[in-house]
């Protein structure tokens, strides 16, 4: 179903209209009330006014991560902070994560937006909806839960409940859709399996899965050993959360929900923007967004602009799916992890040479991390067992407590760690098949 | 109904719309809510080609009428309300009201004309009943409902109205906007320009808010509503509710 089809179905020269609308409006407000865009127009001498049409939005600058991580905690708000209801914030990548402020009515349209993403994978009021996204800081457990419940569904925040209580829940209490990260899905259906049971004594028909890349091959995987029909989509808390875009039942791209956002692909490199269909970096504006406005964000994630129109009646144009990033950023179930936090982290630990390897594998559906620490040789020369094991476990329990991040941790000797040929090692093995 | 892009005009060297960017479709009542002086009514005297555009564009049903002359606009479909009514006070009712349709006199339409104003005097029974007074006898409300029924005589699909609750009592302007509604509810489009925010956003379906000279919000009439700009500037709350 086409949720606010009046939006969705728009024809492309009214869509326009409307973009360049709340663009112009978006620049007023944000050049009147944000200190960061006031002072980057007016240093490159920019004319807010200058901007007549969708094409000129590439003469603005970018907006990017370590801007708003200057900005932390309120700087980038377009509100006085009283009229902020909700504030979420990113994971926190360099230790500074970025803080996002919703108004009522932001929270609103974010409802909105995200019933039509569960409108089109054909949610409705009489499905029962759980939710397997931890509900925190990040934006997936309350986005979905908001907008499921705006189109009447019944809404079972599972959250964070470990496997069996999902399983039991979902069995006991019918539910007829999940929302999760992709692995999660394969994780239930694995644990499923070994439990013996059949996924067909389930009432589960549909997945929501975001978060996280996934590939067709894990979709058609999850397809049939769930026997559910499984709906990608793409968000992040930056620009709202889930509901950026979405798709439909004919599985050809995402919808970029167009009449709130304006989607840009650019050449990473030369930051030129690409035609529709090449690859490149997504870029989006929001148009409609009160308390937290960006203007041209660089969302790090690869993907294209699909031409030409979908057959489900939608006008809205499609990305791609995400196929990765520009930077060196990895996501681990769900969550956004860089490895120069494991860096900063590895250099306040005495013993430890700034050399490591962070090693991904997934079994069963969860992401699994090793990580190869070279240690100076004196870590080695404990002659006790015991002292090296005590080593480890503080390694262990300083990534839990700084990056609530599992791993297990593999002690190595110095220069033992592969170096290609510029004496570099290689940060990251990802060996799991998306 | 009406599309503008990027729409400038001004007095002299006094630029008062800088880059006014708008739509109403077919069926909407729309309103632009903002302080004195901020360039609505200018807004409205661009669309009517009373004050020169000096860039951008105002396109009615599709069809380009940036700088078209203002009978041209009328024969478009498009009437405006003045704001303060400019009536002619020492005519009657009924010749304000058939001086709307001069387009169709020169157009010899007598017919249509006829029609038109007993079309006016079912919308407005009372202006039947005062139709031989002098209009500068009226109340304030009767003389907006002849401004109203003025404007309706050349039979346009897009009105726009400028302050009509200006200079009446509340109650007189619950009426004023209930016959804007039913004006809608009977096909026409409405675009006003109002300084009485509250009142016009229980009525319109979207609103556009205009500070000096530049539109800074946009949305669902509702959603402004809501709005806590909106609510600091134009709905009159206590201003230390929303201030730190």
């Amino acid at each position: 179903m086409i949720y606010s089809s009046e939006y969705e179905t728009m024809l492309r020269a009214d869509l326009e209209q409307l973009q360049v609308e709340r663009l112009q409006v978006t620049l007023n407000r944000v050049y009147r009330n944000v200190l960061f865009y006031k002072n980057l127009y007016d240093e490159k001498q920019i004319e807010i006014l200058n901007i007549k049409s969708l094409k000129d939005l590439s003469s603005l600058p970018f907006t990017t991560k370590k801007d708003l991580r200057e900005s932390y905690p309120y700087e980038a708000f377009a509100v006085p902070l009283r009229d902020i209801v909700r504030i979420h914030s990113t994971s926190g990548t360099t230790g500074t994560p970025i803080v996002v402020g919703y108004t009522k009515n932001d929270l609103k349209i974010w409802s909105t937006l995200v019933a039509r993403v569960l409108s089109a994978a054909g949610i409705t009021g009489t499905d029962l909806v759980q939710i397997a996204f931890n509900y925190s800081q990040s934006t997936g457990g309350l986005g979905f839960h908001y907008g499921a419940e705006q189109i009447g569904a019944s809404v079972i925040p599972a959250s964070g409940e470990e496997v069996l209580k999902q399983i039991k829940i979902m069995k006991d209490y019918r539910s007829s859709a999940i929302v999760s990260t992709p692995g999660y899905a394969l994780h239930i259906v694995s644990i499923l399996e070994d439990q013996g049971m059949d996924p067909q004594e389930l009432n589960l028909s549909t997945g929501i899965f975001g978060s996280e890349p996934w590939s067709e091959k894990l979709r058609t995987e999850i397809e049939t050993r769930l026997k559910i029909q499984a709906f990608d989509n793409y968000g992040l808390s930056e620009i709202i959360g889930p509901g950026v875009a979405f798709e439909c039942d004919k599985h050809k791209g995402l919808h970029v929900n167009e009449d709130h956002f304006i989607v840009e692909v650019i050449d990473p490199e030369t930051l030129e923007v690409l035609p529709e269909g090449s690859e490149g970096e997504l870029v989006f504006t929001t148009i409609t967004k009160e308390g937290f406005p960006l203007i041209r964000y660089r969302t790090g994630d690869i993907s294209s602009i699909i031409t030409g129109l979908c057959g489900c009646g939608r006008t809205t144009r499609r990305i791609s799916r995400v196929s990765g990033r520009t930077d060196d950023m990895i996501i681990v179930d769900g969550n956004n992890l860089f490895p120069a936090q494991i860096e900063a982290l590895l250099f306040e630990i005495e013993g430890v040479e700034p050399h490591f390897q962070i090693i991904l594998n997934r079994e069963e559906g969860l992401d699994v991390i090793e990580l190869k620490v070279e240690v100076s040789s004196s870590v080695f020369a404990f002659d006790e067992i015991r002292k090296v094991q005590s080593f480890q476990e503080k390694i262990h329990q300083q990534l839990i407590t700084s990056l609530g991040l599992h791993a297990k941790i593999t002690l190595i000797e110095p220069k033992s760690l592969g170096r290609t040929r510029g004496e570099k090692i290689k940060r990251v093995m990802d060996l799991r098949t998306l | 109904m009406l599309k503008i892009r990027n729409l400038e005009a001004g007095y002299d060297k006094l630029k008062v719309l800088k880059g006014i960017s708008l739509h109403v479709k077919s069926g909407e009542i729309v309103t632009i809510i903002g302080a004195n002086g901020a360039g609505k009514t200018t807004l409205l005297n661009t669309i009517t080609s009373i004050v020169k555009t000096t860039g951008g564009e105002i396109k009615l049903k599709d069809v380009d009428v940036t700088s078209a002359s203002p009978d041209r606009i009328v024969k478009s479909a498009c009437a405006l309300v003045p704001e303060g009514r400019q009536l002619y006070p020492t005519m009657t009712v009924k010749e304000n009201l058939i001086l709307g349709a001069y387009t169709l006199f020169r157009r010899r339409d007598k017919k249509a004309a006829a029609e038109h104003l007993e079309n006016m005097y079912t919308l407005f029974p009372v202006l039947k009943e005062r139709r031989s007074q002098l209009a500068g006898t009226l109340s304030g409300g009767e003389q907006q409902m002849v401004a109203i029924g003025r404007a309706l005589m050349s039979g346009p699909e897009l009105l726009l109205m400028d302050e009509p609750s200006m200079g009446l009592a509340p109650l007189i302007v619950k009426d004023i906007f209930n016959i804007i509604q039913e004006l809608r509810d009977k096909g026409k489009t409405i675009l006003i320009v109002e300084q009485n925010a509250r009142a016009v956003l229980e009525i319109a379906d979207r609103g556009y808010v205009m500070e000096t000279g530049s539109l800074i919000l946009e949305g669902s009439a509702e959603d402004l509503l809501d709005n806590n700009d909106v609510k600091r500037a134009y709905l009159g709350r206590d201003y230390k509710d929303f201030t730190d």
